[in-house]
């Protein structure tokens, strides 16, 4: 790696990779298209895309099934997938990670198989303010079924969580702690190894949801640690629908099936059903083959462009869209962590986030506005919502000055 | 007027705009213009939820017709609001009920009322009719 003062060129080719994008070149509303809302979903390159076209036109076929010759390929290129995947979060073993439908989904299995197994009433399951919906309703209803408790790690002024709170809350009655590694909404940057650290103290499991993380941090789930770690496809330049679910082995193990169905089972009868082995236990019924494959390729693309070298160049935009943003009349930054991925959330004055949105959306601007899946935390900030721009490794900083005049234009109009 | 002359009003009124922004400017003109509700209205049940934008309605019924104020938190959805409150107010419920909404489209101001807007605007209309037909059956069986 170079040392010494980076300039963006030398970390990123931003021409070269915008190419790679080719919804990018769009146009919204007669302009160019700004696409800032890469936390909800990322764009696709074009090495995503033409897999998805080469696996339709070469590898369709069932995995895990057919001697024939297509279902061979298909399934090879579905595992080679999972060994990318493994490769890339340094999991120890293939069979520690299982394809499922997304982020939510990977966090509904934990919930549900290790709470079956591993909860009881009186429990404690620990997340925190900042969670996304799908990290709290999955507790929820876990909780409310077992009659466990669930508990909350406040966050300061600055929507960071207050570890203070979270060492007090650690006591055998804990079963697991799951908490965002990245804020979907303020984009806050989790101590994650002292709270993998603080847990295990207690011998307390973690589940990490990465789904904010995966395409910013580089993630070694050997040297974190953790015990469960959770994310996405689609905001990672892959297909949506499919998601991942790393556990560490000795956990999968004791944990019993999610769902029942085909791939799943060793032998079926109709006294008793034996289950097969990981990750095809986790994994009942036809996966999402082409996207598992397609995933695949869009980890072959972030290795091409390098993690360290995506952080180092969003952390970039994120350092000028403060400086630029900061210089706007009333504006209030919703998140202000010392740690942050690439996500702003602002306010301006009592201006409602919806308007700056539909403002936004005619200079052919997307942002996200509303509370982003994150209610509790939205009452947190007694706010309705925020406005939120989130910068991938193809956005530039002349977009950032097309934000910067797109809201004050907002300002002028609504203000 | 009736429903369509009020909608033909306002899309002849649009038609003048040369630019988005002009229109903007003009609906959040017209939200600034909106019959305030009354505070006393202004309250959890006459609340509709959008996902985003919150909006109250209030509906009033006599003489056979239905009057209605609103308000929002957003000030361009409430500018979308007043211009379904001018068109749906002041009417009876069989007319309300039978409207046909066009001019949204046709003032260029349709992707309001998709879903992903989540504004309140779309279930704001769905609860005037939902009053239009509660009233309605009222009046008929009367």
């Amino acid at each position: 790696m170079k040392t010494g003062t980076w300039l963006m060129q030398d970390i990123i080719d931003i021409e070269q990779v915008r190419k790679d994008f080719p919804i990018l070149a769009s146009k919204v509303n007669g302009r160019p298209l700004v696409y800032f809302d890469n936390a909800a979903t990322s764009q696709k390159p074009w090495q995503v895309i033409k897999a998805i076209e080469h696996y339709y036109t070469h590898l369709n076929s069932n995995v895990h099934r057919g001697v024939h010759h297509l279902s061979q390929v298909a399934t090879d290129a579905f595992e080679a997938s999972r060994k990318k995947i493994t490769d890339f979060i340094n999991a120890k073993y293939d069979r520690e990670v299982i394809f499922t439908k997304g982020t939510t989904d990977s966090i509904n299995l934990v919930a549900h198989s290790y709470g079956k197994q591993f909860v009881n009433p009186g429990d404690v399951i620990i997340i925190s303010s900042l969670e996304h919906h799908s990290n709290i309703v999955p507790w929820q209803l876990l909780c409310e079924d077992r009659q466990a408790i669930l508990k909350v790690i406040p966050i300061n002024e600055k929507g960071e969580l207050v570890m203070d709170a979270f060492k007090e809350m650690l006591d055998e009655k804990v079963k697991l702690v799951s908490v965002n590694y990245v804020s979907n909404s303020l984009g806050t940057i989790n101590p994650v190894r002292e709270i993998i650290e603080l847990a295990h103290q207690q011998n307390i499991p973690v589940l990490l949801d990465a789904a904010q993380a995966v395409q910013h941090i580089r993630i070694d789930v050997q040297e974190l640690d953790v015990d469960f770690l959770a994310f996405s496809g689609h905001k990672m330049y892959g297909p949506t629908g499919i998601g991942i679910l790393y556990g560490k082995e000795k956990w999968l193990n004791q944990m019993p099936p999610y769902q029942g169905g085909g791939e799943m089972i060793k032998t079926v009868t109709f006294d008793k059903t034996t289950f097969n082995e990981l990750p095809f236990k986790f994994e009942a019924g036809t996966p999402n083959i082409e996207a598992a494959i397609c995933l695949g390729a869009a980890v072959d693309y972030i290795n091409e462009i390098g993690i360290d070298n995506i952080r180092q160049y969003e952390h970039e935009l994120l350092e000028y869209a403060n400086e630029k943003l900061s210089a706007i009349d009333g504006i209030k930054f919703i998140g202000t962590a010392d740690n942050k991925a690439s996500v702003i959330s602002f306010m301006i004055g009592d201006i409602h986030p919806y308007d700056v949105g539909v403002i936004l959306d005619q200079l052919g601007i997307a942002v996200r506005t509303g509370h982003h899946c994150t209610q509790p935390l939205m009452d947190r900030f007694r706010i309705p919502g925020t406005i939120r721009a989130s910068f991938a490794f193809y956005n530039t900083k002349e977009e950032i000055d097309v934000l910067v005049a797109g809201v004050e234009k907002a300002v002028s109009m609504l203000g | 007027m009736s429903i369509n002359e009020i909608q033909d009003e306002l899309i002849e009124e649009f038609s003048l705009f040369g630019d988005w922004m002009e229109k903007y400017e003009n609906i959040i003109q017209m939200a600034k213009e909106l019959p305030i509700i009354e505070a006393q209205y202004k309250k959890e049940e006459n609340l509709i939820k959008g996902c985003q934008a919150k909006v109250w309605l209030h509906a009033d019924f006599k003489d056979g017709v239905i009057s209605f104020t609103a308000d929002s938190d957003a000030i361009i959805t409430k500018g979308l609001v007043s211009m379904v409150v001018r068109v749906l107010s002041d009417h009876t419920p069989k007319e309300i009920m039978n409207a046909d909404l066009y001019f949204v489209d046709k003032i260029g101001l349709r992707e309001h009322l998709s879903m992903t807007r989540s504004n309140g605007l779309l279930s704001m209309i769905k609860q005037m009719k939902m009053y239009a037909v509660a009233l309605n059956s009222t009046v008929s069986t009367q």
